[in-house]
């Protein structure tokens, strides 16, 4: 087995609606392993956004423990919360969330401006990864001059950039179309054979079914963990 | 990759120029409220100067005894009269004996004398005094030498001349030793004094006019001219005498020019009958002239102070909107790892940055204004070092004071709701 990277606890999430309490997690229990590759999926309402705010340490659980290469989140200050993720977690967003003012290199340093000790090489590793995401050629441009699937790039490049633990998708291919999002799933399962972590919230079944499991919620419980074992890693 | 805080800076600059004409606008308040600032500091600084000046002049450590003519008795309608008034001798000697804390005291006498040098002929201030005049009053010497006591013991005909009488009468050469001839006496000239440069009071030279004075011996002057003098104006003869026009008494000491003052007060009030005198305290207009100085501060810096404010309020108003605008950043740069304070620096720089932006601008209208009112008003200005500093910390302050609130409100949001929001 092997190790954890991030582990959930019977996490509760509850919303307090006026006088009502309203449970958007009811005890959800999951082991993400070092270098696996998932999809969160469920129907709207699922509690799939709730899990991705507290996979993604943007939000707290209301009960129950969440930890992140064995160190426990749920109880920690808002300051130490922000280092985590801007040390642990790398977020693809459906809308990519490029900073438009920044310049595509730029966009990718920001995590790291963040730090409280930047490396070094921090722009030598930002242009390593837009090579390796084949913008080499764009790194002065502004993130409106781009395609959507190049904007996205430099997403998933951002999200490399300080090695986090856990690349966390959120409808990552969502505003593609079929074609421009099917070269970014490529592009992770390439990096999942490199070993890196990926969860990948999709309300998709074709997107869900690349990954290697499948976590399937509903009305805030695990509906099923399932293996994809159609595409195991290599297969794509 | 540019660290820390260059890398703030350079984002906040960024940001501002997105949207140049709003950042524009907006540094328009502080630029007018510095602008002010710098420009009243220069033209107060420049204003009291010249009335220290002015009053130095005068002598600071002097108090001036005046005689003024008394208001005119209505009810005597005589066409030829002579009315006697004004300072006399004893109450110069009395000033002289009596007084404490006086050092000397210098008698004036104006006479009205026309004043003629072969065919040029003036009327400037003719002044009989003593040898002293010329220290007590400060009045340096272009060349020869003033009044002697010599002079004045046997009464000799002897004077001298300011420098715009010597330049009037004799042009083109020193007027040392020629023969000036005052009313039908005539006097050798002995010494030149330097230009005085002109008071704000004086008239201006028209012309022909002739400004400044000659002096000669107070007892030269008594012996040709005597006391009285004949006025004659719009068709009727007035006649005055007046034995002194002007006692000016030296004060040993700054200290002691209150002292000289009140005791010429109450000197003049009780030998007097009727107000023909006045008495001048350079310091005392001095301290006036601090009074004026201060409360004109005060009114100038209050309105300053108000533009500032507003400027300040209008900078923290398109804070806030830009904040509200900036939330979906906002809520990026949060999941990326930025935590509250890094939110909290990046508002408070672009506020400073504007406040700062708007504020040397300001500071470089404000050096130009006290320039162009030196030079279509002629009013004197000075800007003192202190006044660009002030001018760009009240900028930068209120860049943080203003700018305080809107980071806090971005800093504060939630970044689940500031990621959802469009």
């Amino acid at each position: 087995m092997k190790p954890a990277v991030a582990e959930l606890k019977d996490v509760r999430r509850v919303y307090q609606m006026g006088a009502t309490e309203v449970a958007a997690l009811d005890g959800i229990s999951c082991r993400f392993g070092q270098g696996e590759y998932w999809s969160i999926m469920g129907s709207s309402g699922s509690g799939k956004s709730t899990l991705l705010n507290i996979l993604g340490c943007l939000d707290r659980a209301t009960a129950g423990s969440y930890s992140i290469r064995g160190r426990e989140v749920s109880t920690l200050p808002d300051d130490e919360l922000s280092a985590l993720r801007g040390r642990e977690i790398g977020f693809v967003f459906q809308s990519y969330n490029l900073i438009p003012q920044l310049d595509v290199l730029e966009n990718v340093l920001v995590p790291l401006q963040y730090r409280d000790d930047p490396p070094a090489d921090a722009e030598e590793r930002a242009m390593q990864l837009l090579r390796r995401v084949g913008l080499a050629e764009r790194v002065h441009h502004r993130p409106t001059e781009l395609s959507g699937g190049q904007q996205q790039r430099v997403a998933i490049a951002r999200a490399l950039v300080g090695d986090p633990a856990i690349i966390l998708a959120d409808e990552a291919t969502g505003n593609l179309d079929s074609k421009t999002a099917l070269e970014i799933l490529d592009l992770f399962d390439e990096l999942h054979r490199e070993g890196k972590t990926i969860l990948l919230v999709t309300h998709e079944p074709t997107v869900g079914a690349r990954a290697e499991r499948t976590l399937r919620l509903k009305d805030g419980k695990v509906l099923e963990i399932r293996e994809n074992r159609a595409t195991a890693p290599g297969a794509a | 990759m540019k660290h820390g805080f260059q890398a703030v800076l350079s984002t906040g600059v960024r940001s501002l120029l997105l949207h140049k004409l709003r950042s524009i606008l907006t540094t328009l308040g502080v630029l007018f409220g510095v602008a002010s600032v710098v420009a009243m500091l220069a033209i107060g600084e420049g204003a009291s100067a010249e009335a220290q000046e002015q009053i130095k002049k005068l002598g600071s450590q002097n108090v001036i005894l005046r005689s003024v003519k008394p208001p005119e008795n209505l009810a005597s309608n005589e066409s030829t009269r002579v009315s006697a008034y004004g300072l006399t001798d004893l109450d110069l000697l009395r000033v002289r004996e009596s007084f404490p804390g006086v050092r000397r005291a210098v008698p004036v006498r104006q006479l009205q004398q026309e004043v003629r040098w072969g065919d040029r002929v003036g009327n400037p201030r003719v002044l009989a005094t003593a040898p002293d005049y010329a220290e007590v009053t400060g009045r340096p010497l272009a060349e020869g030498r003033f009044l002697s006591p010599e002079d004045e013991r046997r009464r000799l005909n002897t004077c001298v001349l300011g420098y715009e009488v010597a330049r009037y009468l004799i042009p083109f050469r020193s007027a040392i030793g020629e023969q000036i001839k005052i009313g039908a006496e005539y006097f050798t000239c002995v010494g030149v004094l330097l230009p005085r440069v002109p008071l704000s009071g004086d008239p201006p030279a028209p012309g022909s006019e002739v400004t400044g004075e000659v002096f000669l011996p107070l007892s030269t002057g008594r012996l040709w001219f005597g006391d009285t003098q004949v006025k004659i104006r719009s068709g009727s003869r007035e006649m005055e005498q007046v034995e002194l026009h002007e006692i000016v008494a030296e004060a040993e000491r700054p200290e002691h020019v209150p002292l000289v003052a009140a005791a010429a007060r109450e000197m003049l009030s009780r030998r007097h009958k009727q107000k023909d005198y006045e008495v001048v305290v350079p310091l005392e207009l001095l301290l006036r002239a601090e009074e004026t100085k201060r409360i004109f501060n005060i009114v100038l810096g209050s309105i300053a102070g108000i533009s500032l404010l507003v400027g300040g309020i209008g900078i923290m108003n398109v804070m806030l909107a830009t904040v509200t605008e900036r939330t979906r950043e906002i809520g990026i740069r949060r999941a990326l790892g930025a935590k509250r304070r890094h939110i909290v620096v990046q508002f408070l720089v672009e506020t400073v940055v504007l406040s700062v932006g708007g504020g040397l601008l300001g500071i470089a209208l404000g050096l130009l204004i006290p320039f162009f009112v030196e030079w279509y008003a002629d009013m004197r200005t000075i800007v003192t070092p202190g006044a660009p500093i002030l001018a760009f910390l009240i900028s930068a302050g209120i860049g943080v004071v203003f700018g305080l609130y809107p980071a806090w409100r971005a800093a504060r949001m939630d970044p689940v709701e500031a990621l959802r929001h469009e």
